[in-house]
């Protein structure tokens, strides 16, 4: 294929690369730039964002690079969740950041640089570009974990989050090896050609390797233990950036290599995705229940619902990925939620306070926060009207069709474990006794998009199921 | 249909959930005006709503269909047996309002707000006509409760506020999954087509077990039913009311609407299970009853033992045990929710539940004995009151079914005379042993117009109980015939022809509908 060609397939990347580059330079010659930065950051996420959005509704498909990379309903779709989700962290980080003394210019250079990456994620079809992608995005994210350098949990937690993050990427990339050694090729399409005729134990092992560095990056059970420290350490908007964007890009990731390169061989993998569903969910669910930092709380809520997700992929049909997507997109809105209402939760000398001790009685004294915070609560429980039920809906009706019965009663019958610690959110905002240690927010940014996202989360949100059921069926059919 | 232009059912949901909005962001002194406005006008639509019905038309009236959320039709429409419990839940509404006007003085707009979202999403499990629009109302109405259990409560509220959810909750995932497989199965959502939808046998089992987990649980039914009592004691008196009053009706609607046309075959062969369960619970929870110290859990397990003369009456397949039953659910509705209101009276003047803390108050409280007897009466089910009628009809109807299940359910009504009378003499007779509470007021007004209306529903459905009959006997016949096909044989060898009951299936002979259809 032409160069030329390939090129404009890879428009948002482009885009996004010259944007880090040129922002770099910018934060080279002018000082105290972070917020200007960050300002013409999100503008160019939001230029590739647009041009994701052209191609959503259409079914073409197109190889880039002689099958490096497509371009396709199913990563635009994923890319456009992405940039919005990177956008959105950027906007509401700066005066977190300020107040840390961390509001440096490269920040959202790391961010958009990240995006590069994740976009590569989604679009690849190949396990080299596959890699290439995964590690520019975790790169960014080390260093990001670990931004407030000053802070020691911060450090602590890009540490280990690099720590462990290096033997998953290994782990991956063992994996690689040995299905290329096996199948003769690194290209999604022709390993899928060679597992038509016979699965040898080489094989698999590699697809075990493989799904097990991605079930980290996942963060799902039983390769999630890094998740409460790392969420806990980092600065909260990292935290709403790592909850969101790179889970979406992972899971998109997997989704396209388990179904393009393995789809041929769905016994092959089914049983472990079943496995890691499961497992996440219970794990997620038991894990918060001990939970005092609601930071922790909420990595244990993004395990749990990661099991969720994963209950479409093992179904392996067009419409367990269709419900993935749908159920990404209402988690991505209902995790940033959360964070937003983590974020507000500042005491009155402006230090930013995460227990549950803290919130105590929060009804009283900010309602409006404590509404929003309880709309999210009930949203990632699952529990209807709520916009969360729709997610949890269409990925059990997947599961159902599939005719996976008894994982889908096994999975809803843990969601209600789950409930069991987003009530206790709820009983310890509107039951206790009020504590006012929370001030009323000074951040009109926070609140406005914490007010966006709880209506979003509403009933209101079911209005957006006649879009979103069709993107996500566009998307999901550029998989098979 | 004169009101077919109107989407009447979709202005009794918005009205509620728009005062509710509005009762979060004004004052209290607002936020009360605006809960009663709002209740009141739904009542009255409620009322346009009964009178509009027409009882010999289409099986679903008021119908509305309108696709906007996608695969979730917003689809609404009634037939006489969510007509009646309509009825029951904007008739209960305003009475809750007007009851906690002086009690609560806390959070008031919130607690508005908590009951008018309730109400929208009581009257929208009783008209969806989408299998997933229902389980969206059937679910969403724990959240609201659970605020109101746990911000209003008693004591103990925490810890019934989350026995109360996560019990309801484990009890309904499991239908929810139940009812994706009908979808897919049926390749529709929409209830009426449902219920003309023959399901295998074997799938039937699964299926009728996970509607059962919910509606035994909702109910509730020995020996799900001990989150019942704890949410009871510790909900504020309102909440009690809506509770036994209308919550509970959700499950024998379930059953009514789901179970038993749906599932026939599966129906038929867990008779044994849902009689067995419903002998212990008359039997066990009225014993229990008889024991307690707490006025609210003793008429807590009175309801244990009523509902299961509802299970008892519907599960008998024929005309009489299920209009009994749903007889039972209107009746149990008004006289278990007066008689939490009785007792909200007294404890907003002594501030205790607890029986021994009364006595003899009918000498300082003659007008407030009365009534409150009148109740008594009307649980233990005294011929005129509301009780009888339907306790009879669910008893002579299961009688063709099972005879030693109608004798044991039967001891439940004399088990119900002593626990109801016990717990009266020891309030309103005897010496007035407490200073206190021989000082206590007899009922104001505002408390008699909460409690006078009830009284006179409850007389009217004893004594006439053919204007409640009308609107739900053909969709009752409908019922019947769908599970003519595995009614069980019955053991109670009745004569070939019994004259009352073929005069009142008039499903087949609609000249009859002359003299009935006059309520």
């Amino acid at each position: 294929m032409e160069l030329n060609a390939s090129l404009s397939l890879v428009r948002p990347e482009i885009i996004l690369s010259f944007s880090a580059l040129a922002l770099l330079l910018l934060a080279a010659w002018m000082d105290q730039a972070g917020r200007l930065i960050s300002i013409l950051a999100v503008a160019a996420l939001g230029a590739a964002a647009a041009l994701t959005v052209s191609l959503l509704g259409s079914g073409s498909s197109a190889s880039a690079f002689d099958g490096l990379m497509v371009n396709d309903a199913f990563g635009n779709f994923s890319k456009l969740l992405i940039y919005i989700a990177a956008a959105v962290s950027l906007t509401i980080a700066p005066r977190f950041l300020e107040k840390a003394g961390a509001m440096r210019a490269e920040y959202p250079v790391l961010i958009v640089l990240s995006c590069i990456g994740m976009g590569v994620m989604v679009s690849a079809t190949d396990l080299i570009s596959l890699y290439i992608g995964l590690e520019l995005q975790s790169l960014s994210a080390y260093v990001l974990a670990s931004f407030v350098r000053s802070d020691g949990r911060s450090a602590e937690a890009g540490l280990k989050y690099f720590v462990l993050g290096g033997l998953a990427s290994g782990m991956l990339l063992f994996g690689a090896s040995l299905v290329y050694g096996f199948a003769g090729s690194t290209n999604f399409a022709a390993i899928g050609l060679a597992m038509d005729k016979e699965v040898g134990l080489g094989l698999i092992f590699g697809i075990v390797f493989i799904l097990s560095g991605l079930a980290f990056k996942i963060s799902a059970a039983p390769f999630h233990m890094w998740t409460p420290d790392v969420y806990e350490g980092a600065p909260t908007p990292v935290t709403a950036f790592f909850a969101s964007a790179p889970k979406v890009a992972a899971i998109a990731l997997l989704m396209r290599i388990v179904l393009e390169a393995f789809g041929s061989q769905v016994l092959v993998w089914q049983q472990i995705i079943i496995a890691v569903a499961l497992m996440s969910i219970i794990i997620g669910a038991v894990g918060a229940i001990g939970q005092q930092n609601l930071k922790r709380l909420m990595a244990y809520s993004s395990i749990n619902n990661v099991g969720f997700i994963l209950i479409g992929l093992a179904t392996g049909t067009e419409q367990g990925i269709a419900a993935m997507l749908v159920y990404l997109t209402i988690y991505v809105a209902m995790t940033f939620g959360g964070f937003v209402c983590l974020m507000q939760l500042k005491d009155k000398d402006g230090n930013y306070r995460e227990e549950f001790s803290d919130i105590a009685g929060l009804s009283k004294t900010r309602p409006g926060l404590a509404a929003a915070f309880a709309i999210f609560m009930f949203s990632l429980a699952g529990i209807p009207p709520l916009f969360g039920f729709w997610g949890k809906l269409v990925v059990f009706n997947a599961a159902v069709a599939a005719g996976l019965l008894p994982l889908a009663v096994i999975g809803i019958s843990a969601s209600v474990i789950g409930a069991f610690y987003y009530l206790k959110v709820v009983k310890v905002m509107y039951f206790d006794d009020a504590v006012d240690v929370i001030a009323e927010s000074d951040d009109k940014v926070l609140v406005w998009t914490g007010g966006i996202l709880a209506a979003a989360n509403s009933p209101l949100g079911y209005f957006a199921i006649p879009v979103l059921g069709v993107w996500t069926a566009v998307a999901a059919k550029a998989l098979f | 249909m004169n009101a077919a232009d109107i989407p009447i059912l979709s202005i009794m949901l918005a009205i509620p959930m728009v005062a509710a909005a509005l009762c979060l962001f004004v004052r209290a002194e607002l936020a009360r005006p605006i809960a009663v406005g709002a209740t009141l006008a739904n009542f009255i639509l409620g009322g346009v709503l009964w009178i509009s019905y027409d009882p010999a038309g289409a099986q679903w009236q008021f119908t509305e269909s309108a696709q906007l959320f996608g695969p979730i039709g917003w689809k609404l429409g009634i037939d006489g047996i969510s007509l009646t419990l309509i009825m029951l839940s904007v008739f209960l509404m305003p009475i809750c309002i007007g009851a906690s006007w002086n009690s609560i003085q806390k959070r008031v707009g919130e607690y508005m707000a908590a009951f008018l979202l309730m109400e929208t999403l009581m009257i929208g499990v009783f008209a969806a006509q989408d299998l997933l629009l229902f389980y969206i109302f059937f679910e969403a109405g724990l959240i609201p409760m659970y605020l109101i259990i746990g911000i209003w409560g008693g004591q103990d509220r925490i810890y019934a506020s989350y026995k109360f959810f996560l019990y309801t909750l484990l009890g309904s995932v499991v239908m929810l999954i139940a009812m994706l497989w009908m979808i897919q199965f049926a390749g529709t959502a929409d209830i009426p087509n449902l219920l003309n939808t023959d399901f295998p046998v074997q799938a039937q089992t699964l299926l009728w077990l996970a509607f059962f987990a919910s509606f035994a649980v909702k109910m509730p039914m020995w020996p799900v039913h001990t989150w019942l009592p704890d949410a009871h004691v510790q909900a504020p008196t309102a909440g009690s009311v809506i509770l036994a009053g209308v919550l509970l009706k959700m499950g024998g609607y379930g059953f009514l609407r789901f179970s038993l046309p749906m599932f026939p075959e599966a129906s038929a062969n867990f008779i044994p299970l849902v009689f067995g369960l419903s002998m212990v619970a008359v039997v066990y929870t009225s014993l229990v009853a008889l024991v307690q110290q707490d006025m609210k859990k003793l008429i807590a397990y009175s309801s244990v033992a009523h509902m299961a003369i509802v299970t008892v009456g519907l599960f008998t397949f024929n005309q009489q045990g299920i209009e009994g039953a749903i007889i039972v659910m209107l009746s149990h509705g008004l006289v278990s929710g007066a008689l939490f209101l009785c007792v909200g009276v007294i404890y907003d003047r002594l501030h205790t539940r607890e029986i021994s803390r009364y006595g003899g108050i009918s000498v300082n409280m003659p007008k407030y004995a009365l009534l409150f007897m009148l109740f008594t009466m009307a649980s233990v089910g005294l011929p005129g009151t509301s009780g009888f009628v339907g306790e009879f009809l669910s008893l002579a109807g299961s009688y063709k079914v099972s005879t030693w299940a109608t004798l044991i359910a039967t001891t439940g009504i004399i088990l119900g005379a002593g626990y109801m009378l016990y717990l009266y003499r020891r309030i309103a007779f005897g010496p007035q042993v407490n200073a206190d509470a021989a000082a206590m007021q007899d009922i104001g007004g505002r408390e008699m117009w909460l409690l006078a209306p009830i009284a006179i529903v409850v007389l009217w459905m004893g004594v006439y109980p053919e204007t409640f009959l009308a609107p739900i006997r053909r969709d009752v016949a409908t019922i019947v015939d769908r599970i003519e096909r595995a009614a069980p044989a019955g053991d109670s060898k009745l004569m070939a022809v019994d004259p009352t009951t073929a005069r009142f299936r008039v499903a087949h002979e609609p000249k009859k509908d002359v003299a009935e259809g006059s309520h």
